[in-house]
């Protein structure tokens, strides 16, 4: 007979006010199982494993969870660690001051009445750390440890805990081959001691070679669960599952008047800026023409976001090498200003951190990178900048009662497009958009993709930075493929798919062809 | 968008009290100055009650003005030090250090006076420079850097005073004990401080006349004219009361030098602070570093000036400190930095930077001053002045905090009604736009991208 599955997850529903993140998913573990969950960014993983995991405490969500046979309603990750699911996040938990027994036993500390004892504790974390294989003394540091053994102390914690089900999420993303595979090794071997695992990867090679079953999630909904050793599961059909969606008329018709190279980025390279040996940014060339939409489509951390910081005035890393050429001159940009100065105009993925100060106002906001422009020696003149501020109110359908008001009562949408004036307000060349749709809904969507568009119409330069691959198709006119930190593809929009892409964003076989 | 806060009529009621916070620039955290205001106003009159017309004689108000300008001066600095998100814990010794190589510069090295005040504003600067390269430049948090600060000009002053008071000579205390002049016309009170009085009021009427002009130029909505009357009435009334009070005091006594050197100081940084790319760049940077760096700001040089600005301005007040009290001495300064810190947050700045005004740090300074003075009239003790300055920091900060908490901009928020705050409260469709971000899209960003 059939063995009882260890987890299921029934017909669950996540709302946020006015999104469905997930709607009637279903997941169904079994015992000693490698359960892989694929889908894009956005797509829904994250926000299943914080239901699962209690992030998300019971009654925020609908739909049931049954954990090795009874129906749990966690209401905090400590309940959820206490029944046997432990989760192992991108970020790491651990701190960097403390030993690796410290923190494989924080918040778990083997203790008689308040007193720690440290003697068994190092026991103990020597098992463990043979458990997971790795060979350190137990009395080093954290901070000491590389990327790939600080993964492997955070799965040691996870079974001190007498974990049943090891959720992990992007556990290889930040590590090189040699880790990753000693990391799915060890995944195998806890299966083979009776631990079921979830895994959540980019990486589909890797999911192929050790995953059992494959469940897909695409725009919060349940898409597939495939059975690897039932055959017929590659690449190919995971992508296919993944990115299955049409593109309809999402976007706003455009017909493009693109001409000449006016910016080109030749052999960009650059370094992580706290990691010597680590190039976040090898040797990458790209170009732009005029009237150009030019979309940058890669993972997380492949490096797009970092490629388009350090081109803008080397406000991400440290330079390395690499030229930028300019209207047929090369350009040296030290800094943000030169930057800005040379008309680059770079809007941020992260519009509160690092798009917007929050505590201003939409007047003050739009003039803050060029205040130059309505400056007579030093001094603002602020009757200026409100005339400004209503042009772009109106142009851009800015929804507010006055730019007198904070930018921090607008919805998303409209903090981007008071970003978008703030930047169109620096008179750009090259703009530089960083997911400019991300946490915006679609109406406001569309709006900023016309916003876009009439950017290219005047003869700007655009570099889209987007996650959404329809996104891309839709609105760029050429799309570059980056993966781990080198372009890998370079292909007109009118030729490219959604599978090609993926394909040329998870692996570097073939090179750029620029 | 909220229907409210489409709706031109409720845009139209808003009038009234917003019209009068616009005194402060009309930025978002002008109520909380126009609350501090009204508790300076409240102050002010139970104490006057309280002390049978004493607070508001001419007398006692030479008094506070003589006796707390330098403080005010400080908060000026200070205000823009903490809207980076910075602290200066060394203004008092940097005030008495400054203090002694003036003194002693007059003293023994027979300096002309106006050649040591140069000397002493050169001592800040160099002091500042000091200090703001560690902060911008070497990138020690201010708190440290000026925490030794206070140790090493403490120090100094007192190495160079061999811990003994330095007399100055009497030209010197001009700057700390004079008053405006009397000018040989028939009158009996002083006339430069009733035309002080006069270009004050006037500057009021001016500009709200020109404000009025250029709202009306961009067609933007302007305040119903009564209330723009109302404001210019009141103001401008206040200023030349205040100046007649001033001018009918003892003969001899007038409006204090200490006093035009702050109305100065004042309307010089208010100035800066709202109406240059310097001053714009300090609340950029102190209201989110990242997004000011990622606009072109250099931060590290707003850093560095600000610093240095604080230190000059310190001394700028240690010396009018010695000309008042005709002497450096070693103690001179003691916890003035925390005097002038305490004016700054109940002036309306946030502990996590980014906001605070000068005029509403100088209006925090007036509450602290015209406490301190009003309990000394009426008796209380120094201990029992400490206890409620105490208090009143405690509370003006722990009900803006609360009431931040609240979803309320202010204390304010709750005296002036629910229509306002409806008008204000963040729009119905913010809530999606978190949502999507908490759902699944870590961001991608590099994680080591805040660096500093």
């Amino acid at each position: 007979m059939m063995p009882q599955p260890i987890l299921e997850m029934r017909s669950i529903t996540k709302e946020f006010p006015g999104v469905k993140a997930l709607s009637d998913v279903s997941l169904t573990v079994m015992p000693a199982e490698i359960h892989a969950i694929c889908g894009e960014n956005g797509a829904g993983k994250s926000t299943l494993m914080k239901v699962l995991s209690g992030v998300y405490p019971h009654g925020t969500y609908t739909g049931q969870i049954i954990f090795r046979g009874e129906e749990v309603q966690f209401r905090d990750i400590r309940q959820s660690e206490n029944a046997g699911i432990a989760i192992i996040h991108q970020e790491l938990a651990l701190i960097p001051e403390l030993s690796i027994t410290e923190n494989i036993f924080l918040g778990n500390e083997i203790n008689h009445g308040g007193r720690i004892d440290w003697r068994a504790a190092k026991v103990r974390a020597i098992d463990l750390l043979a458990r997971v294989g790795l060979d350190e003394d137990p009395d080093t540091q954290i901070k000491h440890l590389g990327v790939g053994k600080q993964q492997l102390v955070e799965i040691a914690k996870a079974l001190v805990k007498d974990v049943k089900l090891l959720i992990l999420d992007e556990p290889t993303a930040a590590l090189n081959e040699d880790d990753s595979q000693h990391l799915l090794d060890l995944i195998r071997g806890l299966k083979g001691k009776g631990i079921a695992s979830i895994m959540i990867s980019h990486k589909l090679n890797e999911i192929e070679a050790v995953a059992d079953e494959i469940t897909i999630i695409r725009d919060g909904h349940t898409i597939e669960t495939l059975d690897v050793h039932a055959g017929g599961v590659d690449e190919d059909r995971i992508i296919k599952g993944m990115v299955g969606r049409s593109l309809e008329s999402r976007f706003p018709d455009r017909t493009p008047h693109i001409g000449d190279v006016f910016f080109e980025v030749k052999d960009w390279t650059i370094q992580h800026p706290q990691v010597a040996e680590r190039l976040v940014v090898k040797g990458s060339s790209l170009n732009v023409r005029r009237g150009e939409i030019v979309g940058l489509a890669g993972l997380m951390g492949a490096g797009r976001t970092e490629l388009a910081m350090s081109i803008f005035g080397r406000s991400y890393g440290t330079y390395l090498s690499g030229t930028i050429v300019k209207d047929g001159q090369e350009i040296v940009l030290k800094d943000v200003e030169s930057a800005i100065d040379h008309g680059l105009a770079y809007v941020s993925e992260d519009r509160k951190q690092l798009g917007l100060n929050l505590l201003d106002t939409i007047k003050r906001s739009v003039v803050s990178a060029k205040l130059s422009k309505i400056a007579k020696r030093g001094v603002v003149d602020d009757s200026q900048e409100f005339g400004i501020a209503e042009g772009y109110r109106k142009q851009l359908r800015i929804k507010t009662p006055s730019v007198d008001a904070g930018v921090s009562k607008l919805s998303g949408g409209n903090q981007q497009k008071v970003v978008l004036a703030k930047w169109m307000f620096t008179d750009p060349d090259l703009l530089i958009l960083d997911e400019p749709t991300r946490g915006i809904d679609v109406g406001a969507k569309y709006e900023i993709y016309t916003i876009i568009q009439s950017l290219a119409a005047q003869g700007k330069g655009v570099i889209l930075i987007s996650s959404e691959l329809p996104e891309l198709l839709g609105i760029a006119d050429r799309i570059y493929t980056v993966f781990e930190g080198q372009i890998t593809d370079n292909i007109p929009a009118s030729e490219a798919n959604p599978e090609a892409l993926m394909r040329s964003m998870t692996s570097a076989k073939k090179k750029a062809n620029a | 968008m909220s229907t409210t806060a489409n709706d031109p009529a409720a845009q139209k009621k808003k009038g009234g009290l917003s019209d009068i916070r616009k005194i402060f620039g009309g930025g978002q955290s002008s109520l909380r100055q126009f609350g501090i205001l009204g508790s300076l106003i409240v102050i002010i009159v139970i104490f006057q009650i309280w002390t049978n017309g004493l607070t508001l004689s001419p007398t006692n108000l030479i008094n506070v003005v003589n006796q707390y300008s330098y403080i005010l001066i400080l908060a000026i600095g200070m205000v823009m030090v903490i809207i980076m998100g910075h602290i200066d814990l060394s203004v008092g010794s940097v005030a008495a250090f400054t203090g002694i190589i003036v003194a002693k510069s007059m003293a023994e090295w027979n300096f002309p006076w106006p050649l040591a005040i140069l000397l002493g504003i050169g001592v800040g600067v160099l002091i500042g420079a000091w200090q703001g390269m560690w902060v911008a430049f070497v990138g020690v948090p201010a708190f440290i850097v000026t925490l030794a600060g206070m140790l090493i000009f403490r120090g100094g002053n007192q190495l160079i005073g061999q811990s003994t008071t330095t007399p100055v000579p009497q030209e010197f205390g001009m700057i700390g004990a004079g008053y405006l002049p009397e000018l040989a016309l028939p009158f009996n009170f002083n006339v430069l401080t009733m035309l002080l009085g006069l270009v004050g009021a006037g500057w009021i009427v001016w500009n709200e006349i020109h404000l009025r002009r250029q709202q009306k130029k961009m067609g933007s909505d302007s305040a119903p004219l009564w209330v723009s009357v109302v404001k210019v009435i009141v103001l401008a009334g206040v200023i030349l009361w205040a100046a007649w009070l001033f001018a009918t005091g003892r003969p001899g006594t007038s409006f204090p030098i200490s006093g035009i050197i702050l109305v100065v100081l004042v309307i010089l940084y208010s100035f800066i602070t709202r109406n240059t790319i310097f001053g714009r760049h300090i609340y950029a940077v102190g209201g989110n570093r990242l997004a000011a760096t990622l606009s072109g700001v250099k931060d590290r040089r707003v850093d560095f000036f600000v610093m240095m600005n604080m230190s000059v301005l310190a001394s700028v007040a240690g010396m009018i400190y010695v000309a008042r009290a005709t002497a450096s001495g070693p103690q001179d300064g003691n916890g003035w930095e925390l005097d002038a810190i305490a004016a700054v947050f109940i002036g309306g700045a946030a502990v996590s930077g980014g906001i605070g005004t000068v005029i509403g740090s100088i209006v925090g300074g007036l509450v602290m001053a015209f406490l301190n003075n009003g309990l000394q009239l009426i008796g209380a003790g120094a201990d029992v002045v400490q206890i409620i300055k105490g208090l009143v920091l405690l509370l003006a900060v722990g009900v803006d905090v609360w009431s931040k908490r609240q979803g309320r901009p202010s204390i304010l928020g709750l005296w002036s009604g629910r229509r306002k705050a409806r008008l204000e409260t963040q729009a119905p469709d913010e809530a999606p736009t978190v949502a999507p971000t908490n759902q699944a899209n870590v961001s991608s960003l590099p994680e080591d991208l805040t660096r500093r």
